[in-house]
């Protein structure tokens, strides 16, 4: 396989798009990364999207994107993971790029969630679950992670108030954002009393509904001097797969999909976590971000929230998450997460994450999850 | 939901039927076709006793669509006496204080609104057990 890099990143501000269709977020997103790559040839165009059929009624959204753009007759492809179609869609360019059948593939993250009320949408997030086991009975994905809140909170003799830090810290990174949905600070009181979504999750335990569109730039190592801008390496690229009920699991507060991923992409970037500067983590729930630093290897079992606590996730920490607001502060555009992640993760390692800059950053994880932890891509980024 | 595919469910919704591995023994639910663990291909049914204890529990305020009439309502993780867990919403859980390790049994009842074909969709849900005696007990 050839070595890939990200040549370029573009993205669109997170926020309720009233005026704005999947296409002028795609098209906004996908410029911004051809400017900052500074590169014209496109070779192939990866999107990365979860709700387009169920939300605007919409598939065949690659060639529309491909389409708008001008990017015809291109080879254009939507890739869907659930949440994790983001960092999927990145996979699937290291692929193209690595194997040499491309050399520049676009990868977008876009999704359009706010023209829904609220039943609809969380209809359509239920998708990422079982239909006939899980969906079918009325088990919304909030309720899923809240029977797992409740079981950690069981296992480990944890309170609820003790997985505020997770929500404030994303708030706390996002305000440094500004292209982040919630740029407001919030106290753990606020979290505390915010109201109930399913019981024990409340709404600042969740990440918001909202839009957005990202974009990333992919080109050999080789050819990534061409680029205007100092290129970031894809160290590890994995993608590894649970069971899509929550219940069939051994152990549903093991997950092992996670875990999987992250171990096969320390081994592929030859890194251990203690060597990861920032982690950018699919904090769609804080009980995800609790079982996601366990699973990988960040926190024994049942002391994420102690680490939580310490303040070592925090920006000035020794295992910074969410840098730039995270799925929680930034917005969770559930398609386009991944790949607002891995913006981010290039932001912080060339230098370029401003005020919420991690310093010295040279090696970055993005790790995007699709159900409840039924699939999880892990990249692993260097400079 | 699709009445077809309704009815394709019927043996797990009504009397919770898995499948068994003649491999290795383990008991799965929902039904599958291919044991996980073992690999053996063609795995027969059975039914579940229904009877279990509840390994973690959660009220639903803000419902999927399809379930606004129910809501709130309390969903859980139920540990069957034979050894598979189960997702299902629980029932007769009013004035009950749900707690984690309690005795529950299957029910049948109404999982969601009706629909405009009109017709109901039934299936199995968890209550607790008052008198872990059983029903016949004093």
């Amino acid at each position: 396989m050839r070595d890939v890099s990200i040549v370029g990143v573009g993205q669109t501000a997170v926020a309720e798009h009233w005026d704005r269709s999947i296409r002028d977020l795609s098209v906004e997103a996908i410029a911004a990364a051809r400017r900052d790559a500074g590169v014209e040839r496109v070779d192939a165009l990866f999107v990365g999207n979860m709700l387009s059929g169920e939300l605007a009624g919409q598939e065949n959204l690659a060639t529309l994107v491909a389409d708008a753009c001008g990017l015809l007759p291109i080879e254009a492809l939507k890739i869907e993971a659930a949440c994790a179609s983001g960092g999927a869609a990145l996979r699937a360019a290291c692929l193209a790029v690595g194997s040499g059948a491309h050399d520049y593939v676009l990868v977008l993250g876009v999704e359009k969630m706010t023209d829904h009320l609220t039943d609809g949408v969380t209809s359509a997030l239920a998708l990422a679950a079982d239909a006939d086991y899980e969906a079918a009975h009325g088990i919304s994905f909030a309720a899923l992670n809240a029977l797992l809140m409740r079981r950690y909170m069981h296992e480990h003799r944890a309170r609820h108030e003790e997985f505020a830090p997770f929500s404030v810290n994303a708030h706390r990174n996002a305000a440094l954002n500004p292209h982040a949905m919630y740029r407001t600070p919030i106290t753990v009181d606020e979290f505390i009393q915010s109201p109930v979504v399913a019981d024990p999750i409340n709404i600042l335990d969740s990440a918001g509904i909202c839009d957005g569109a990202a974009a990333l730039l992919v080109a050999p190592s080789s050819e990534a001097r061409r680029a205007r801008r100092p290129p970031v390496r894809v160290a590890a690229s994995v993608c590894a797969t649970d069971t899509l009920g929550l219940a069939e699991r051994r152990d549903p507060l093991v997950w092992q999909a996670v875990a999987d991923s992250a171990r096969l992409a320390y081994d592929q970037a030859k890194v251990k976590p203690k060597d990861i500067d920032l982690f950018e983590i699919h904090d769609a729930f804080t009980i995800v971000s609790a079982l996601t630093l366990e699973a990988c290897g960040f926190a024994d079992r049942g002391s994420a929230l102690k680490l939580a606590a310490e303040g070592r996730i925090a920006l000035e920490g020794d295992i910074p998450i969410g840098t730039m607001g995270g799925l929680k502060g930034r917005g969770h555009p559930v398609g386009a997460s991944g790949v607002y992640q891995l913006v981010e993760c290039v932001l912080q390692l060339r230098g370029e994450a401003g005020p919420a800059q991690v310093k010295g950053a040279s090696i970055g994880m993005a790790q995007s999850v699709g159900g409840s932890g039924s699939v999880a891509v892990t990249h692993i980024l260097a400079t | 939901m699709e009445l077809p595919r309704y009815h394709r469910l019927r043996g797990a919704y009504y009397r919770l039927e898995g499948s068994a591995c003649p491999g290795c023994e383990r008991r799965f639910f929902p039904p599958r076709a291919v044991c996980p663990s073992c690999k053996t291909a063609g795995l027969g049914t059975v039914a579940f006793s229904g009877r279990g204890t509840l390994y973690s529990w959660s009220r639903v305020v803000q419902p999927p669509r399809g379930f606004a009439s129910l809501a709130p309502y309390d969903v859980g993780m139920v540990r069957l006496e034979e050894g598979p867990l189960v997702t299902a919403q629980l029932a007769d859980t009013e004035g009950v204080e749900l707690a984690i390790g309690m005795p529950v049994e299957m029910v049948t009842r109404k999982i969601r609104d009706a629909e405009e074909h009109g017709y109901i969709v039934y299936g199995y849900k968890f209550r607790p057990l008052l008198r872990p005696g059983g029903a016949g007990g004093p």
